[in-house]
């Protein structure tokens, strides 16, 4: 009988073990996940944070919570009147980049996948050549170029360049898709009379909306964050961008670190809720766009 | 009889009116992109001969004298072998410690979407504003040094970012806390595309969790993996913003990149022609580590070549 519940023990004990050692990884694995999520959450909750405190508590302690809460740094910066006017800009430049870079890319991926014709992979290669060099390479002498067309301390000195420089990205995401697209759908429209044009515009683009908007929220998020480009563009404070301003408002209050993590937790809100909302379309895009194309 | 005609003209469509169709449909994407990326690109290494300052006429032709004096140039060198630690330590640090985490988040973990859009979501934010927040944990007896202490460890601070020794360390740490989660996300990809069957026939036939890993599941990731490597190369080439505004480039130049390099000549000292000489420099390494990686790396990937994406 002992040795009976024994032996059966035994058994279940070798699952049993197996089980343990899982649990164990396993509570190793969320610690692990865990100790990762906090070197996230907490610089931003510092910075957050950060805004709440005065000075004096920023030296003396800004680990823990601020006690008491001062909300005039945010308050300042937000009937600031240079905070409103670089968000608007930010957001102008993305909604112009995003409606330059959202046409170009589709009439042309639209053409490079659906057409057959000759040197149109040369155009392809040409396209994806621009994925192995971000703005930064070509800045110096993309500065003189946009300088020779007058559109230095002009929104579209920012934003007609960074569509070109989303185009390679979009038109390798937006290829495959738009190829995945019978061409007997094509054809039938064909018979009814419908151009090339027409089946672009009302068939092949509300088909897509799923890549469109894709491509829409990469341009919009890589514009508001774009940083080297606005500034050598736009020289005139009126028209900077929210990240000049942090730079430029981080050199300026140097001392007062409080309102400055006040302007930085403010500038980022938009990007991070905007990721909140369209998470599954950044993830995808981002991640998709370079791995299969 | 309409039948007919619309016939007639689709035939037609593709001989003669396809032409003026297609180069209407790649103009405007081809126009702004010759503009505003192949031909500054193109003016760059013809400014990189010239002495200029980006005002006077372009007259002042030098020849290769602009590459001589950047080579001879020890915070240029300095910089390319700044980008070269980053480099490095971004494969061998950054890309296992993604692979790692995309592993664990592939396990049925609870909380794993939440914790998979977290580890995303510094990538969402501007290099700008992870430069301002960590230059401020960073600082002489600021968040960081008040932790360590906390904890014991006050033996231990350093001058993060003012320790011309430590700072290009402390450099790597931010950008590894904000570009992992991109990699992982690459990776999970990949991981999710392995078939779990695969997996579960070496479990079956024996297999270990790290006999799987090596054998199965690692060969099977290795385009991906490939992708991952070669985006962390590009980046760590060309990284400029974090750098720019967390440390300037300095103490003394220590955390100095060739493109932080660059924008000080091209921006700051005006010298447009030697500016555009490093940039050609940039460009060129870009351009061979692609190519050589493409030909030597990726090309064993069916598909995900860069320049044949697609095809």
């Amino acid at each position: 009988m002992t040795a009976q519940t024994r032996s059966k023990p035994k058994v279940v004990t070798t699952g049993g073990y197996d089980e343990i050692s899982s649990r164990m990884t396993r509570v190793l694995l969320y610690l692990i996940a865990f100790a990762v999520l906090a070197m996230i959450i907490i610089p931003v909750a510092f910075a957050v944070l950060g805004g709440f405190r005065s000075m004096g508590q920023l030296s003396e302690n800004p680990v823990s919570l601020p006690n008491p809460w001062v909300f005039t740094n945010y308050a300042d910066v937000l009937t600031l009147g240079t905070f409103w006017k670089q968000f608007s800009n930010s957001a102008l430049i993305a909604f112009l980049t995003t409606i330059f870079v959202l046409p170009a890319a589709s009439l042309a991926a639209f053409v490079l996948s659906r057409y057959s014709f000759r040197g149109r992979e040369s155009i392809y290669t040409l396209f994806t050549f621009g994925l192995l060099f971000p703005v930064t390479v070509a800045i110096v002498p993309l500065f003189v170029v946009i300088r020779q067309i007058n559109l230095l301390d002009n929104p579209l000195g920012v934003a007609l360049p960074q569509a070109a420089f989303a185009l390679p990205l979009s038109i390798v995401i937006m290829r495959p898709f738009f190829r995945s697209i019978p061409a007997e759908l094509e054809e039938a429209a064909a018979i009814d009379g419908c151009g090339p044009f027409r089946f672009y515009r009302s068939i092949m683009l509300p088909l897509s909306r799923p890549v469109l908007s894709t491509i829409a929220v990469i341009a919009i998020v890589t514009s508001w964050n774009s940083f080297l480009l606005p500034l050598v563009v736009l020289s005139d404070s009126t028209g900077w961008t929210l990240p000049i301003g942090v730079t430029n408002f981080s050199t300026q209050y140097t001392t007062d670190t409080a309102r400055v993590l006040a302007f930085t937790t403010l500038s980022m809100v938009p990007a991070l809720l905007f990721y909140l909302v369209a998470e599954r379309q950044i993830v995808s895009g981002l991640s998709a766009g370079a791995v299969k194309g | 009889m309409t039948s007919v005609r619309v016939a007639a003209r689709t035939r037609r469509t593709p001989g003669q009116r396809r032409w003026p169709m297609i180069i209407g449909f790649l103009a405007p994407a081809l126009l702004i992109y010759l503009l505003f990326v192949i031909y500054p690109i193109a003016q760059g290494i013809r400014y990189s001969g010239y002495d200029w300052n980006g005002l006077k006429p372009l007259t002042d032709w030098v020849g290769f004298e602009n590459f001589r004096k950047i080579f001879a140039d020890s915070s240029f060198i300095g910089a390319m072998k700044h980008n070269a630690v980053i480099l490095v330590l971004s494969l061998a640090l950054q890309i296992p410690f993604a692979l790692g985490l995309a592993v664990l988040l592939n396990q049925r973990l609870r909380g794993r979407a939440f914790m998979r859009m977290m580890f995303f979501a510094p990538y969402v934010v501007s290099e700008v504003v992870t430069a301002v927040v960590w230059r401020q944990l960073m600082r002489p007896s600021g968040f960081l040094d008040h932790v360590m202490s906390g904890v014991g460890a006050e033996g231990l601070t350093q001058e993060w970012l003012a320790n011309p020794r430590i700072v290009l360390y402390s450099v790597f740490f931010v950008v590894t806390w904000k570009y992992f989660g991109f990699h992982m996300i690459l990776l999970l990809a990949g991981l999710q595309q392995i078939p779990a069957e695969l997996r579960e026939a070496a479990a079956i036939d024996g297999a270990t969790f790290r006999q799987t890993f090596r054998h199965v599941t690692l060969p099977l990731l290795g385009p991906t993996l490939r992708i991952s490597v070669f985006l962390s190369i590009i980046g760590s080439l060309q990284l400029f913003d974090l750098v720019w505004v967390m440390t300037g480039g300095g103490p003394i130049n220590a955390s100095n990149t060739m493109a932080t390099y660059m924008i000080d000549w091209g921006f700051r000292r005006l010298q447009i022609g030697y500016a555009s000489a490093v940039s050609v420099i940039v460009f060129g390494i870009s351009l061979v580590v692609a190519l050589a990686y493409q030909r030597w790396v990726l090309r064993r990937d069916v598909k995900g070549a860069l320049t044949t994406m697609g095809a």
